[in-house]
């Protein structure tokens, strides 16, 4: 039985920028299912965190309930973590963020966790623009409970037992799209190169960072019929670019060729580059990103890619114009104003 | 790249570094398992097929196998393969009853070997089963050639001697010991089939010098020393002793020495401490013993004052190295050194010697006096007579001995079936076999161990120093031997792909712990060096590259430092990894298929 990895590394893998290995941003061996999407997910998450040189400590990852919200042990074993409520990533979320701004928040969560439970909590996220990276890890059924559909399984796709799907699904980007998201996405467990970029962008990004991933389920929803499948994906998957993430300070490397491309500069100094697939499309305009969309659903095409970003995002504390510094280092000398000013505020109401 | 070929026999066998290093091919993870579990006899059943001399081998072999070990590549140390395989000898049980016996009935055909080393001797393990009457000569009153005249008693018992080499001098085979062979053409003309060399590199190397004629009386070749104290012509040495070379010739002199009234004994060495030929492990054990090692002094002159020696007189040097890497040493002006010494060992090399090998039987010779052989094969240009061993092709060790013994005898067998030796020759049994037994369960130890190497215990010194018999390594204890035994990684248990299975979900990269797999777009090999999970930079092991897959990537691994935890076929969905142990034996003689009759 193996449940242990090996402590062994490769030898030549290099250490990022403050001398972590990459095995300083992995977490325990999955339980999930082998071949689940989650896992590549996690996978990208790690190796996203060692390539921006995130410390490990700078991070706070949250979840709700569901194979998804099992996945914070596979990852970051050395951050901050809470495994919260169904549901309730993001009001735990919020909570944490308010007490503390100066950490990176990870909040993971899954289809039910979001679309159906925890709906409520997603939507009023988004509406404060609160400074989190919120990913779903879509696989468009309750794999915790033998795989009955959710809420964003989609019409018409049939389940591993033959039912056909009668609902309309729910779907996330364009929710949160309309919601006036400040960043919103769609990727693949399977496609690495296009969901390493989007998060270290996400984290990059003051505000809500929203990306729908799909991750299909092999156990209960990766067979023929399914619209959540490897092959299903993979056969309707369009992107709406080829995008990398230039953290600040670094060289562009990347040149695409001139009409196509687009550069989408961050708060913090970075940069995306992209180069677009559908010339029709702005990323900073959402207008177009709506009617892109719109236009893939009518395709049939899974639209991957980021979707709309707002470079000019306020995120929540700014918005409430709290102070620079973490709430929760704040001790009584700061917070208490003392009893000469209480009598100079006494005084005024006599 | 090309997809990989994994019905070549070789690639997967590659994989297994240490049966791939080892001149034998013995199928070492194979046997660590079986010591694992405690069938020592086992495991000792698979080391005799394919090496003749466990016992032997697990206190003197050279090790090949540990250098190229896996283990070495993702910690400091191997796994102590060579004293596991002592472990199975010490724990054996009754073996006798699996030994292939010789038939009664022989075949009518006869074979002269000449030596009785470890060549000559796997020669005849391998013939005599076949019904050919073997005819072994050695000049000394025992067989075993070097290894019980060159290997001291503190490293090689000669109850472990004797016993492995009576397994085979039991098949019947007719010996004619003390017996000098000094003409090859006797031998030819007494009518045997073939004619089988394994005489070793008998000639130890002189070194003329000044005073070399009048110290003659204290000064020893060292192969010549180590022989008659063997067979207990000499026990005793000057209180004095210097020992000249720094090869395991040297070691075991100058150990020797020490057992045998040497008190002040030094080794000098003319080269840098890095450039000694002797194993790091026995310069270890002389260092042990209180023997010091001086290098960079080359010898200039015996001093012999009234007929008697005095001790020799050394220069010094420092080596310098050009381009190339070729050493050349280069005085540094500081005065000789004067040691002073009873008695003096020349341990400097030795060469093979054929000066009773006729010129005019159509054995020809080649440069150094080496016989001109066929590379796989073994045959001389005389069809019928054959060399292995240090006879062969130069002085090396008992494993690549063994391994020449096998296929010499392969090639007499096809010789007197009137086969071809080369287009006829029994390509090597492989097997793959698939190693699943549930969702996390596998036939083999999976989970990787983390334990450093064990020492071996030794004697103590006092006690050893006084008798030259007393084994000094005293081998692991079979608790030890089972912890040693679990840092083995199973190399032979390969990670087998399957293009058509994979569905491409990447768990199998992201769970492997040593970044072994990647899927990516195709490329040269160079090219694809540099983009995968971890750069591969060992170009000595291969890349495994797939066919293929529907995204139009293509799946490669690269074998350097996989640890075979299987954690990738378990975290595979479809099975397109699967753990599949895969067996390399070298085909022997007695397990050549035999044509059907008609």
């Amino acid at each position: 039985m193996t449940y242990i990895k090996p402590t062994f590394r490769h030898p030549a893998l290099p250490k990022n920028k403050i001398s972590f290995a990459k095995a300083d941003y992995e977490g325990a061996i999955s339980t999930l299912c082998a071949g689940c999407g989650h896992d590549s997910i996690s996978g990208s998450i790690v190796q996203a965190c060692y390539e921006m040189s995130i410390e490990p400590h700078k991070l706070a990852k949250i979840s709700g309930i569901g194979c998804s919200s099992k996945t914070p042990t596979y990852f970051l074993s050395n951050s901050h973590g809470f495994n919260s409520v169904h549901g309730r990533m993001p009001s735990v979320t919020t909570g944490a963020n308010m007490a503390n701004r100066d950490l990176i928040y990870l909040g993971v969560s899954g289809d039910g966790d979001t679309a159906s439970i925890g709906m409520g909590q997603f939507v009023h996220a988004i509406r404060r623009n609160l400074n989190m990276v919120y990913i779903v890890m879509n696989n468009g059924c309750y794999g915790l409970t033998k795989g009955q559909d959710s809420a964003t399984a989609d019409f018409g796709s049939v389940s591993k037992p033959g039912s056909v799907n009668q609902f309309q699904a729910i779907d996330l980007v364009g929710m949160a799209l309309e919601l006036n998201a400040t960043f919103v996405a769609r990727s693949f467990s399977g496609d690495k190169t296009q969901l390493i970029p989007l998060i270290k962008a996400a984290m990059s990004h003051p505000g809500f960072a929203f990306i729908d991933v799909i991750s299909p389920c092999v156990t209960f929803n990766n067979n023929k019929g399914s619209t959540k499948s490897y092959d299903f994906v993979r056969d309707h998957i369009e992107a709406t670019s080829v995008l990398d993430f230039v953290p600040q300070k670094d060289e562009i490397t990347v040149s695409y060729e001139e009409g196509n491309s687009a550069t989408v500069p961050l708060h913090d100094g970075s940069l995306i580059e992209l180069r677009k697939l559908s010339p029709e499309w702005n990323p900073t305009d959402r207008y177009s990103a709506f009617v892109r969309l719109q236009k893939a659903k009518m395709k049939g095409e899974i639209l991957t890619g980021l979707l709309y970003i707002d470079p000019e995002s306020t995120e929540l504390h700014d918005l409430m114009g709290t102070t620079d510094v973490p709430l929760n280092t704040l001790r009584e000398a700061e917070l208490c104003p003392g009893n000469a000013t209480l009598e100079s505020i006494n005084q005024n109401f006599r | 790249m090309k997809p990989t070929n994994i019905n070549d026999p070789e690639y997967f066998h590659k994989v297994v570094d240490c049966q791939y290093a080892c001149p034998a091919h013995t199928p070492v993870p194979e046997y660590i398992r079986l010591i694992a579990a405690e069938k020592y006899t086992e495991a000792y059943m698979v080391n005799w097929e394919s090496n003749v001399f466990p016992g032997i081998l697990g206190r003197t072999c050279d090790r090949p196998c540990e250098p190229a070990c896996r283990r070495g590549r993702i910690e400091e140390e191997p796994v102590a393969i060579c004293r596991l395989k002592r472990v199975a000898a010490d724990n054996k049980g009754e073996v006798n009853h699996l030994m292939p016996k010789a038939p009664e009935q022989k075949n009518g055909k006869k074979i002269a070997l000449i030596g009785g080393g470890p060549a000559s001797l796997t020669v005849a393990r391998d013939l005599a089963p076949l019904g050919y009457e073997i005819h072994l000569y050695d000049e000394w009153h025992k067989g075993g050639g070097m290894m019980r005249t060159q290997i001291p008693s503190f490293r090689l018992p000669e109850e472990v001697l004797d016993e492995e080499v009576n397994y085979i001098i039991d098949m019947g085979i007719h010996t004619h010991f003390n017996t000098y062979v000094s003409s090859m053409k006797e031998i030819l003309d007494k009518g045997y089939d073939a004619v089988f060399v394994g005489t070793g590199a008998p000639r130890g190397r002189d070194l003329k010098l000044p005073g070399r004629e009048e110290a003659d009386k204290n000064v020893h070749i060292g192969i010549e020393f180590l022989a008659d104290v063997a067979f207990e012509h000499r026990d005793k040495v000057g209180k004095k002793v210097i020992i000249l070379g720094g090869g395991n010739t040297a070691m075991d002199c100058c150990r020797t020495s020490r057992r045998l009234g040497g008190d002040e004994v030094k080794v000098v060495v003319r080269s840098p401490f890095k450039d000694m030929k002797a194993s790091a492990w026995e310069i270890k054990d002389a260092k042990m013993e209180d023997i010091p090692i001086m290098n960079n002094m080359p010898p200039k002159e015996f001093v012999v004052e009234d007929g008697k020696l005095k001790g020799m007189i050394f220069g010094n040097v420092r080596a310098e190295y050009n381009e190339e890497g070729r050493r050349k040493l280069i005085p540094t002006g500081e005065p000789d050194v004067f040691i002073e010494a009873d008695d003096v060992i020349i341990a400097i090399g030795q060469d093979n010697a054929f000066p009773w090998i006729e010129r005019d039987l159509g054995i020809e010779f080649g440069k150094w006096d080496i016989p001109v052989l066929h590379k796989t094969t073994f045959q001389s240009t005389n069809p019928k007579v054959f060399f292995g061993g240090d006879a062969a092709f130069g002085p090396e060790n008992i494993i690549t001995a063994a391994a020449h013994g096998h296929q010499a005898a392969i090639s007499i067998h096809l010789f007197l079936e009137g086969k071809d030796l080369v287009y006829e020759r029994p390509a090597p049994m492989t097997n793959l076999v698939q190693q699943k037994m549930g969702i996390h369960e596998w036939m083999y130890d999976s989970p990787v161990v983390e334990d450093l190497r064990y020492p071996v215990p030794h004697e103590q010194k006092t006690i050893t120093l006084t008798n030259r018999k007393i084994e000094v390594e005293l081998g692991f204890s079979q608790k030890t031997g089972f912890k040693e035994a679990q840092r083995c990684l199973n190399c032979d248990v390969q990670t087998v792909f399957d293009t058509k299975s994979c569905i491409e979900c990447d768990a199998c990269m992201d769970v492997c712990p040593t970044s072994c797999i990647t899927f990516t777009q195709n490329g040269d090999e160079e090219d694809l060096r540099t983009r995968l999970s971890a750069p591969a930079l060992n170009l000595t092991q291969d890349l495994y590259v797939s066919s293929d897959l529907p995204t139009g990537r293509v799946m490669v691994k690269d074998e350097d430092v996989c640890v075979h935890c299987g954690l990738c076929a378990e975290r595979c969905p479809t099975s397109a990894w699967d753990m599949k142990k895969y067996l390399y034996e070298v085909t022997k003689t007695y397990a050549m298929p035999v044509p059907m009759e008609i």
